[in-house]
């Protein structure tokens, strides 16, 4: 479903990202793991058209969508969170879904409805969103008033307003605690229940280990290592990036 | 009584033309374009009127077409700069249309008279009003008619889609981008309407004072257009004429005794209202509680 060709970005002389190549499959939960800047947070703004590629290919249902700007990575049906939260504070909870709900419209509706019809249409569909994130009773509080999970919860529904087939999370678990995690972890299995691919970029080991049916593991840019978890448990490339050497 | 029909005018034409930078700013770009859009539409509708003998209406329409054909010309562009740079860039923008207007003629004979622009004198004669027989008070409803009109448009579109997207862009491009909005389709769609309203301004403008000159567009009225909005606030278009009518109604009348240290405690004014008030002086939180005064329930 989505296939990395050899992509590299270099931003001077460092290869944050250095010929990657990697293959995630239809209804795959998808691991990218890696210390901390091994590159897995620039491999998502690759994929979404963030910055433009040094070189390789982002290839999508077979469409190449390599650099193209961030909105058309959206409509092709790629939605995506970030790793510290960016909300728009000054909007609702759900004017914050609404917005996001341009791509999915753009399908369906005039443009004269679209952008000029009333909150109604809006609401109606961003409920199921809300319920699906737990947070049916906050719609109308400004985004910026809610608790730090809910705000990781409101951004997971606003990538999923514009009903992507591929989901990009992007250390989703950082900064919760246990019970969340393992709450999230249920909604990622109901997602991919739901028919949804998704790409699951964690430092937080037992949300891997726990949801996804493959891993890759970057470190300095390139993949040293993929497979299932049980097998990247063992690898040890990866207990030599993670942990340092033996002796070290 | 004249004089409060004047204030009604200046204040309806100035809530025009921050109502054209309050859309603008809403995307998060502080446009000093705005006074050029204004310029374009007061001369053309202007020569409209007195060289082809056009009503008003159509004069006025056709020129707010031309401002906001304009501003989407500039928008592209100038949307590759953020910042501080958009603002050198849309200042410079407006200061060039200022200086064609100085540098542009354009007369024919009119009975026994020239009329039309003239360069640095300025386009004198603008006689729509006075020569159909409009007394002050038909012209003040007039305008008032076209600002009521504004402010409803934007009101409803704040109340749309387009209002949460533009405020979006405005506070986040990456997130905006993320969702799926056209960064560049937004902003120079914002920059579009703001041409539109800045034109329409200045086509009533250019008549209600019946003479026009490069001089009356320079920085200081660029400054203005901005200066509402970010002191009337970005919550709601109400705010933009809250701010012209504390402006132009209270400072500029009720100060006149301090002469020309006036525009001086307008500097001062504006960065204090940015310390004590950085929304504005009706943020989200004042109008939460003007709802809650006047009972309707938040959106």
């Amino acid at each position: 479903m989505l296939e990395l060709h050899s992509l590299s970005k270099h931003f001077g002389g460092v290869r944050a990202v250095d010929d990657l190549s990697l293959t995630v499959g239809q209804g795959e939960i998808f691991g990218l793991i890696g210390p901390n800047g091994s590159g897995k947070s620039t491999t998502v703004n690759l994929i979404c058209g963030v910055f433009p590629t040094t070189s390789g290919a982002v290839v999508f249902e077979g469409q190449d969508i390599t650099d193209a700007p961030s909105h058309r990575v959206v409509a092709a049906g790629i939605g995506r969170t970030f790793q510290n939260i960016r909300l728009f504070g000054d909007l609702t909870v759900w004017q914050n879904l609404w917005v996001a709900q341009n791509s999915v419209e753009e399908r369906q509706t005039g443009w004269l409805t679209r952008w000029l019809g009333g909150q109604r249409r809006g609401r109606d569909y961003a409920g199921e969103l809300l319920k699906f994130a737990g947070l049916a009773d906050r719609a109308n509080e400004l985004a910026r008033n809610l608790a730090f999970g809910e705000q990781r919860r409101l951004e997971m529904a606003r990538a999923l307003a514009a009903r992507p087939k591929l989901l990009l999370l992007d250390e989703p678990a950082a900064g919760m605690n246990a019970e969340e995690v393992s709450q999230l972890a249920t909604r990622i299995r109901a997602l991919r229940d739901h028919g949804m691919t998704i790409l699951l970029v964690e430092h937080v080991m037992e949300l891997v280990m726990g949801v996804t049916d493959r891993i890759a593991v970057l470190n300095f840019g390139q993949k040293i290592a993929e497979g299932a978890p049980a097998e990247i448990r063992s690898d040890p490339a990866v207990r030599t990036a993670y942990l340092g050497t033996a002796d070290a | 009584m004249d004089f409060y029909y004047g204030m009604a005018q200046l204040i309806g034409v100035h809530t025009l033309l921050g109502l054209s930078a309050y859309v603008v700013l809403l995307t998060g770009q502080v446009s000093m374009a705005q006074a050029g859009f204004f310029a374009i539409g007061a001369y053309l509708a202007g020569m409209l009127t007195v060289l082809s003998g056009w009503h008003i209406v159509p004069a006025m329409l056709l020129a707010a077409v031309a401002s906001a054909f304009v501003a989407t010309v500039v928008g592209f562009p100038a949307l590759r700069v953020k910042g501080l740079m958009l603002v050198v860039a849309t200042l410079a923008f407006g200061e060039a249309v200022r200086i064609f207007w100085f540098n542009f003629d354009y007369q024919i004979a009119k009975g026994n008279i020239q009329v039309g622009p003239l360069g640095g004198e300025g386009f004198k004669q603008i006689r729509y009003f006075p020569e159909n027989g409009w007394s002050t008070a038909d012209v003040a409803l007039f305008i008032w008619a076209w600002v009521i009109a504004a402010m409803v448009a934007l009101w409803w579109l704040d109340r749309s889609r387009v209002g949460s997207v533009l405020r979006a862009v405005g506070e986040d491009e990456l997130a905006a981008q993320s969702v799926g909005i056209n960064l560049t389709a937004v902003k120079v769609s914002a920059m579009t309407i703001g041409g539109f309203i800045a034109g329409l301004g200045g086509a009533i403008y250019a008549h209600y004072t019946t003479h026009i000159e490069h001089l009356n567009f320079g920085v200081v009225l660029a400054t203005f257009a901005i200066a509402y909005p970010i002191l009337g606030g970005l919550s709601s278009v109400i705010g933009v004429l809250i701010a012209v009518i504390f402006i132009q109604g209270f400072l500029v009348e009720v100060l006149r005794f301090m002469g020309d240290w006036r525009n001086l405690l307008f500097g001062a004014l504006i960065v204090l209202a940015m310390n004590v008030r950085p929304d504005g002086l009706f943020d989200a939180r004042a109008m939460r509680t003007l709802r809650r005064l006047f009972g309707t329930r938040d959106a």
